[in-house]
């Protein structure tokens, strides 16, 4: 009985050493990237004073919901400056955006080759499965070893744990795309690419923004795990906290994570509908020039009833 | 050959299924439908047939009769699993992609049943994508869809989105956007049958006037017998995946194939479909102008009818007498028959559909004349032919009854007028 033992622990522990001896140049590359895409935004928000981020997030917030998001979106930044998460918030922030829009970048595609061909849907589903399923923890330790302490592991995880939904809502967009509006993309001689382009991405967007927001939730939700390998922000406050039993921090950072939380949330989940004032706007954009073009054509404009009703 | 015949299909087959060229070798060696049930669906099984340029070709059958599988290997959106599809004289399968993607772009376009617009697009950019797809400048292709949203009767609405337009306009868009692409072919699948239906009957009319102002090769799929009647130039009716028959609307519906065509035709709206040429009768109760009354009461005693249809010198229709004017003109000496001539007597063409003849058939007892362009008598439908037209019952077959005005007057009064009135020809 004692002497049946799988030695699947040890086999993957030799797997890591080896490729982080053999790859270990590549991983230095990879992280330095990362930190470089992380320090980047983290400069962009920490730098400027936090009434220019409050009021930049507040014009987004207006723009996408309108006035009670806004207000809402005002209230809870002034709150978490308030319990003095400010900084810790915007690191945070930093971290969530570098890592879902990485996860993005990766997923979506992913996403689009797993709706075009069932041999690599069938590939990729039961590795999903599994990245969705391993306790987050697990992916910081192999993630440390390759990435060592600081932010770079934390972002790599993240994209890991949080890359599942981006594909999985993709595919199901892409494939959700009524049938015969694809065929009539095929039947006028249009190219997979062209369909893909104007007819199936478009189609699908509001799965796969609801897949994004669900990206970002996910990378909220593990960015506070990466703490523990020494990620910063408000995952750390949270780790120093539970070490401490200090109830009065841990809240305070718990609630800064909240808040963020919820305005991502809102902020992208406001982007997928398209029946946002953002929306309307980018939509006047794009049917400016048709405008001006039926005028030069001379075509009377819509004051008559319709023909057949 | 290849000017006239716009589309081809060759013993076309289509399977689905994991062996699909195992079902076909079995169904080309006589299997039927049911026998291949366990590798898979057998969805057309031998299909030939011929379109020619200009025309409207249907095809006709219930669901899962296999029409739309069938009109998608004519644009090759799926592979036959055997037999040839030709288009405008070039074989379309198994050609590239590339290639047959560029027989969609410029011979081949077709219409949706539900629509298939890009909701995302206004209605110009809808008719206009076919142009794009083929690459024609965005000016161009503007300016050739408003010409096209006009032609479909969509004037101001190039800049809706197809959501706010009710389901005849979306079709409208649908039907513009395959004009605007400018290919000779036309495939509709099942166009009109998710329209309602007043304004299913506005589209079939607009589609025939758009054909015969275009000339375009319609090929389309319906399940609606009387909207293949009512389209069609030929039929082609389809059940289990196999074309039981080929004809013109009037053929099928007159000399069905087998029984199931003769079931499926006993619903149509006959009176629409049949013409006056199909169910007429021969004369039988008819004299010239210059034969007198003498002969034309000698022919209704014969006939026992109390009218006959009188012709001209030249043959051509002149009119109906009947038999109380004619005794009497007989018993007054006179001898000209135009005298007494009816103007009541109803005469069509022979294309007339039977639903026009209705009405005439009610008001006047006569039989109706149906006349060519030259005013020739080819043949009567009495209201009973009529009756047994629009009820699908056989006029030929049993002993019928009087077809024709029953005599009014007695025979005997007849013979006796005439025997009295033949003192200077001793003609009885």
């Amino acid at each position: 009985m004692n002497d049946f033992r799988l030695p699947l622990g040890t086999i993957v522990e030799g797997f890591i050493d080896y490729i982080t001896e053999t790859f270990g140049f590549l991983f230095d590359f990879i992280r330095a990237v990362f930190k470089g895409a992380f320090e980047l935004v983290d400069v962009l928000l920490v730098s400027p004073p936090f009434w220019v981020i409050i009021v930049v997030a507040a014009a987004l917030a207006y723009f996408t919901r309108g006035w009670k998001f806004t207000l809402g979106t005002v209230a809870g930044l002034v709150v978490i400056l308030g319990v003095d998460q400010w900084e810790n918030a915007m690191d945070t922030l930093a971290l969530v955006l570098v890592a879902s829009l990485l996860a993005i970048v990766f997923s979506v595609p992913l996403g689009i080759l797993a709706a075009k061909s069932k041999v690599a849907s069938r590939i990729i589903k039961p590795i999903l499965d599994f990245m969705q399923t391993m306790p987050a923890f697990v992916y910081l330790i192999p993630a440390l070893i390759l990435f060592r302490v600081g932010v770079v592991p934390g972002i790599v995880a993240t994209i890991i744990f949080a890359m599942a939904p981006g594909v999985r809502l993709t595919e199901l967009g892409i494939r959700g795309v009524d049938h015969e509006v694809v065929e009539a993309g095929q039947a006028f001689g249009a190219s997979p690419w062209r369909i893909l382009r104007q007819i199936q991405l478009p189609l699908a967007m509001p799965t796969i923004m609801a897949g994004i927001n669900q990206v970002i939730m996910l990378s909220l939700s593990m960015v506070v795990i990466s703490g523990m390998v020494g990620a910063g922000g408000l995952g750390a406050e949270v780790v120093a906290s539970l070490n401490r039993i200090d109830v009065a921090l841990g809240f305070e950072a718990g609630l800064a994570v909240v808040i963020l939380a919820i305005y991502l949330d809102r902020l992208t989940a406001a982007l997928g509908t398209g029946g946002t004032p953002l929306g309307r706007f980018f939509g006047s954009l794009r049917r400016r020039p048709r405008a001006v073009v039926a005028a030069a054509d001379d075509v009377p404009a819509r004051t008559h009833e319709p023909v057949a009703v | 050959m290849t000017e006239t015949i716009a589309v081809k299909a060759d013993r076309l087959y289509k399977a689905f299924g994991r062996r699909p060229h195992e079902m076909v070798k079995k169904l080309t060696g006589g299997a039927t439908r049911d026998e291949v049930a366990s590798l898979g669906t057998a969805a057309v099984i031998d299909a030939s047939f011929e379109v020619r340029r200009g025309e409207i070709f249907v095809v006709m059958g219930l669901s899962g009769s296999g029409k739309s599988t069938l009109i998608r290997m004519l644009n090759g959106l799926l592979d036959a699993t055997s037999g040839t599809v030709t288009v405008a004289g070039q074989s379309i399968t198994g050609i590239p992609a590339k290639q047959l993607r560029d027989v969609r772009r410029n011979n081949v376009s077709m219409v949706f049943q539900h629509f298939a617009l890009l909701p995302h697009r206004t209605v110009i950019d809808n008719v206009a994508y076919g142009l794009e797809v083929q690459g024609v400048a965005r000016a161009e292709r503007l300016e050739r869809a408003s010409t096209i949203i006009r032609l479909v009767g969509l004037d101001g609405w190039a800049d809706s989105l197809p959501s706010e337009l009710s389901g005849g306009m979306q079709q409208r868009v649908g039907l513009g956007r395959a004009l605007a692409a400018d290919t000779d072919v036309l495939l509709m699948d099942e166009a009109f049958s998710a329209l309602d239906p007043l304004i299913r009957r506005e589209m079939q009319e607009q589609l025939i006037e758009l054909q015969a102002e275009l000339g375009k090769t319609i090929i389309f799929i319906t399940h609606d017998l009387n909207e293949a009647m009512f389209l069609g130039d030929r039929i082609a009716v389809m059940r289990d995946g196999r074309i039981v028959q080929i004809g013109t609307p009037e053929e099928i519906l007159t000399d069905p194939a087998n029984d199931y065509v003769a079931q499926f035709v006993q619903d149509v709206d006959r009176a629409r479909v049949l013409t006056a040429a199909s169910v007429m009768e021969p004369v039988r109760s008819v004299v010239t102008i210059t034969a007198g009354p003498r002969a034309a009461l000698r022919t209704m005693r014969d006939l026992q009818t109390s009218a006959t249809f009188v012709l001209n010198r030249d043959r051509s229709f002149a009119g109906v007498v009947r038999d109380r004017d004619v005794l009497r003109q007989v018993k007054a000496g006179e001898t000209d028959l135009r005298s007494i001539i009816r103007g009541d007597a109803t005469s069509v063409t022979p294309d007339t559909p039977l639903v026009d003849l209705v009405e005439p058939s009610v008001g006047s007892d006569l039989a109706i004349a149906v006349v060519d362009a030259k005013n020739r008598l080819l043949g009567v439908i009495p209201r009973v032919t009529l009756l047994a037209a629009l009820g699908n019952v056989s006029t030929t077959t049993g002993e019928l009854p009087v077809i024709e005005p029953p005599a009014t007057i007695s025979t005997k009064v007849i013979t006796e007028t005439l025997r009295e009135t033949a003192l200077e020809g001793a003609e009885l």
